[in-house]
């Protein structure tokens, strides 16, 4: 539980720290798209080459994203797994009828895994420099458009905006129940599946009911405060978008140049 | 069977998600006695709530050892002495109601007991006498704690504690967010408690009367290390040092020493309570 790293922000002063919000998520998501271009290794290290220097800019130790990868690391496996053992191509070295490991698929395979790693440190780049409260108003920013079609955005970000807000308060609140368990005798990760599932009753009960409680607070101090959901308001933050941010777009065009050069037409070589 | 619980230059850090706060305890050496009844006492952050979970094996020192009763625990694993200690030791979190989640409070009551290997009959009985140790009537045995008032629910959380029949009792603030009725009645029924099955028992307070009613020995803790380890009487007899770590005086003790100043006689003793009080003011002939 405490080893959650998606999903928390870093508090500190880089350069990717005082981006615009707005810059950071459509660079990120940009570069998500932009990583489907990669298909040959020259074109694998230059984006690697930027993955570490977008690590390095935020002034996190680059533990902290290793610590992120973690939690996500048996599916990225066992997707490169699939990738390896059903991809047809090039020298044979295991055949096992429809199964082949062969170069091709191990090459694949390690492409794949790449684009995971670089996918979540990437988002995790975003998700440690920006504070959770800036990540919505740029979210609600950039979805605003979406008003026109009728989408409650305002209403979206505001839900956003208070699970996040919660997650902390949850997890510690996790941590105090798991605590308080033990001390009654509980032992986490023991015994049979069924044994540690029923083990899980005892933490999950009382945060749910907290979590209701909570949330019936929250309602209640949002009428009383005057709330209303369907009115045109402004904003305490305002987002500003500056010369950097400006910069860090182009960054990402440059890159997509840069990858349409280096990557190979055609498939195979 | 009272046990005494003793800290040996104990050093431990504390981690929550990404925030590690280092030292939480630094190089702790404390010797709680069997049977005595414990304050602990600082400001927020200072300690106080670490040095409990630290006597529960809910942090683990990295430096130096906890030793309670024949049970050690130091760095590394301690899987068996962890589960020796939490089965001696009954650990009352703040705000325990939090922690009741089955759907009846006996269930509620009977799991620790149970964690522990007590049969459900026993778990049962045990369930009772404990309930009734705690003022509530049996009838309740078969709701739902969540149907509960927030009195009643603190009494139930503090019940499945006792069920588990420990050796050492450690509570952080067991009162707190009660009217002052349920607070005292809570206090008292932990105090009768501690003499009936002779407990060893720590507790955390921000009350200093609280100190003085109940308490025999206080610990004052200010950047994770104890500063002050002393009985109750003689740790309320110097105010000016008393003012140093900002700690208040019990209600009595400071009336006492109002009277001292206004008439200029200086009263037999330290009073830590009303009575304590009247009595000096007959004895010395003010009143």
């Amino acid at each position: 539980m405490n080893k959650l790293i998606l999903g928390r922000y870093f508090p500190g002063d880089s350069w990717i720290h005082r981006l615009d919000p707005r810059a950071k998520l459509v660079a990120a998501i940009y570069f998500i798209f932009v990583l489907f271009l990669a298909n040959n290794w020259q074109t694998y290290v230059f984006l690697w080459l930027f993955t570490t220097a977008v690590i390095l800019l935020s002034n996190i130790s680059i533990r902290t994203y290793l610590r992120g990868v973690r939690p996500l690391i048996w599916l990225i496996l066992f997707t490169v797994f699939l990738q390896v053992l059903f991809t047809a191509g090039g020298e044979i070295y295991v055949d096992l009828g429809p199964i082949t490991i062969s170069k091709f698929g191990l090459i694949n395979g390690f492409y794949i895994f790449c684009r995971f790693i670089m996918i979540i440190f990437i988002s995790t780049v975003v998700t440690l420099t920006t504070k959770p409260i800036d990540l919505t108003d740029g979210m609600n920013a950039l979805l605003r458009p979406l008003r026109k079609l009728k989408v409650p955005v305002d209403e979206l970000s505001l839900m956003l905006s208070i699970s996040l807000r919660f997650i902390p308060n949850l997890l510690d609140e996790t941590q105090k129940v798991m605590d308080a368990q033990r001390a009654r005798g509980t032992e986490f990760g023991e015994g049979s599946l069924v044994k540690q599932m029923k083990t899980l009753v005892p933490i999950f009960l009382p945060l749910f009911v907290s979590s209701l409680n909570r949330a019936e607070d929250m309602a209640n101090v949002m009428e009383v405060r005057g709330y209303q959901s369907d009115v045109k308001r402004s904003t305490f933050r305002q987002l500003s978008w500056q010369q950097k941010d400006t910069i860090s777009l182009l960054v990402m065009a440059m890159l997509t140049v840069a990858l349409l050069v280096l990557r190979s037409n055609g498939f195979g070589h | 069977m009272a046990m005494q619980i003793s800290f040996d230059s104990v050093t431990a850090d504390y981690q929550i998600g990404p925030i590690r706060s280092p030292r939480v305890l630094d190089s702790i050496d404390l010797l709680l006695p069997a049977g005595s009844f414990t304050a602990v006492i600082g400001h927020t952050g200072s300690g106080k709530s670490s040095l409990l979970k630290a006597m529960n094996g809910l942090i683990i020192p990295y430096d130096g050892k906890v030793t309670i009763g024949q049970t050690t625990i130091k760095a590394g694993k301690n899987k068996k002495a962890l589960r020796a200690i939490r089965q001696k030791v009954g650990m009352v979190f703040q705000f325990p109601e939090s922690q009741l989640f089955a759907e009846t409070v006996e269930k509620d009551i009977c799991f620790g007991p149970l964690n522990f290997g007590v049969s459900l009959v026993e778990a049962k009985s045990i369930a009772r006498v404990v309930l009734k140790q705690v003022g509530l009537e049996p009838s309740i045995l078969s709701k739902s704690p969540l149907s509960l008032s927030g009195g009643q629910k603190r009494r139930v959380a503090i019940a499945g504690i006792l069920a588990m029949q420990p050796d050492i009792l450690v509570l952080d603030e067991p009162g707190a967010g009660l009217d002052p009725i349920g607070k005292r009645e809570i206090l008292q029924m932990i105090t009768a408690w501690h003499k009936e099955k002779k407990l060893t028992t720590v507790i955390v307070t921000h009350d200093m009367d609280d100190v003085a009613l109940y308490a025999d020995d206080v610990v004052v803790m200010e950047h994770g290390q104890v500063v002050k380890h002393d009985k109750v009487r003689s740790f309320f007899t110097d105010v000016n040092q008393l003012n140093e770590w900002h700690v208040d005086v019990p209600q009595a003790r400071s009336l006492q020493l109002q009277i001292e100043q206004e008439t200029g006689i200086k009263l037999p003793g330290v009073c830590l309570t009303l009575p304590e009080l009247a009595d000096a003011l007959i004895e010395v002939g003010i009143v």
